[in-house]
């Protein structure tokens, strides 16, 4: 059976994690490979590293990190950040990276989407959505879980934002997704921005909103804080994997427990 | 030394290093002659059945592949690697596979709910006295990106199957010839130990 996947998300920044990752025997916390291999050990599915470095020049470091991570951890990693061309997938691609996430590229130039598919197959084409909500109402898991027990709230829908949530592209998230999906991208990394750092669970409603309008896999991002959210967005919300960052770096979860909880509510695993 | 067949497609850098990480020695190659002095063959692929196998007869290695296997050598295809191996595909119609193995490919079943591409980690069962497969446990969880499986006529040379909305072939295994259609080389330790086994035969 096809295990629903529980992904750890890095934040790279000239080649380095940034935002502390608190594991114990770590020679260097700062050193993707360290925390790639460490993140292997412990269980992770797939790895997303998303470059946050601002400058240009810097991104020789990126293509240098993919290639170190592809050379020491041997299960599936998306890079994702700053990627504005074919010829950045290439180049990622070729270093060892299985997928390239591509966010604010996608809105301004969709057409990056269809030409990457077309090079290098749209599996590797993931395409990352940040949602708002447009009305305001409690987004995160209670209302959420009502919400997909009793049908979903026809009021709800979710703008799409870009360049790290600061513009709204006024475009729908549900209509985003499926023209993501027809012009080729092979998943939809989804985050929740109402939910994002919360900890009081993924927004469920807009999951399951999207993952029940595309026939490609869901990940749901954003505001997990619990085995439990995990859980409902794999469940309830229809996701077929999971994304977390600071609550894996800190250990507040370990990934080996969250699979076991996982395994015990149902929900197929990969478990070494 | 192992010989990692390059006919332009895709990346075959992880193959590459996850030998590398094993400790044998292994080099990518397109040269026919350099490929037959290597003592082990890897065909691994990603891309359409049609193309791959167009780029494949441009450089002579249709020959070279089928010659080595003649000459006993151990070979591994990996996903499109595996699928290659037999006539035909639903991808590519009119295309000819090498035809190592009769039977073609078939696009996944659509199902409702059922996502294509079959994308992840899925568990296996598997032949236990398939040499490569020794000591990864039972019904081990290995990572898959396809929309085409094979479709063999002989069902004795299948030697796992995964379920993916039905049961389905993903490997094969006769004599000196090894293919899987998940990717070893992406599938944490039971695919270092597949490839370890593999390096050791």
């Amino acid at each position: 059976m096809l295990a629903k996947r529980i992904i750890p998300c890095l934040d790279v920044k000239n080649g380095r994690v940034v935002k502390g990752v608190n594991f114990v025997n770590l020679i260097d916390a700062g050193d993707p490979v360290e925390v790639a291999k460490a993140y292997n050990k412990a269980g992770a599915d797939e790895l997303v590293f998303l470059d946050i470095t601002a400058t240009h020049e810097a991104r020789g470091t990126v293509i240098e990190m993919a290639k170190r991570v592809a050379e020491t951890v041997f299960i599936p990693f998306t890079v994702g950040g700053g990627i504005k061309s074919v010829d950045d997938f290439r180049e990622l691609l070729l270093q060892g990276a299985d997928k390239i996430s591509i966010n604010s590229s996608a809105i301004r130039n969709p057409e990056l989407i269809s030409d990457a598919a077309e090079k290098f197959g749209s599996q590797c084409v993931v395409v990352a959505i940040d949602a708002k909500r447009n009305i305001k109402n409690p987004p995160c898991k209670e209302q959420s879980q009502q919400a997909s027990e009793s049908g979903s709230n026809n009021n709800s829908s979710w703008n799409v934002y870009i360049n790290g949530g600061r513009i709204d592209t006024g475009l729908d998230a549900i209509a985003w997704a499926k023209h993501a999906e027809a012009l080729g991208a092979g998943e939809i990394l989804l985050t929740s921005m109402d939910c994002d750092g919360t900890k009081a669970g993924y927004d469920i409603e807009l999951t399951r909103a999207i993952a029940e309008s595309v026939s490609i896999p869901v990940i749901a991002s954003g505001g997990a804080g619990t085995p439990e959210h995990f859980r409902d967005a794999l469940t309830y919300g229809k996701a077929d994997a999971a994304l977390a960052a600071s609550l894996f770096h800190f250990r507040e979860i370990e990934i080996c427990d969250l699979k076991n909880y996982l395994d015990s509510e149902g929900v197929p695993v990969r478990r070494s | 030394m192992i010989a990692i067949i390059d006919y332009g497609a895709g990346n075959l850098r992880s193959v590459e290093k996850a030998f590398e990480y094993l400790g044998f020695e292994a080099k990518i190659s397109s040269d026919p002659n350099e490929i037959m002095s290597c003592d082990k063959i890897i065909l691994p692929g990603v891309g359409a059945f049609g193309v791959c196998m167009n780029s494949i007869r441009k450089v002579g290695l249709d020959n070279c592949i089928l010659e080595a296997v003649d000459k006993g050598k151990p070979f591994l295809g990996i996903c499109l690697g595996l699928q290659l191996l037999f006539d035909e595909s639903e991808e590519s119609p009119g295309a000819k596979g090498l035809s190592l193995f009769s039977g073609g490919n078939k696009r996944i079943a659509q199902s409702p709910g059922l996502k294509i591409p079959h994308m992840g980690w899925n568990s296996i069962t598997y032949d236990k006295n398939c040499p490569i497969f020794s000591g990864i446990g039972d019904e081990p969880y290995v990572y898959f990106v396809h929309s085409y499986h094979i479709a063999p006529k002989d069902e004795s040379i299948v030697s796992a199957h995964t379920t993916y909305g039905t049961e389905i072939p993903v490997a094969v295994h006769r004599k000196n010839v090894f293919a899987t259609q998940f990717h070893p080389e992406k599938s944490g330790e039971t695919g270092l130990a597949v490839l370890k086994n593999f390096g050791n035969l």
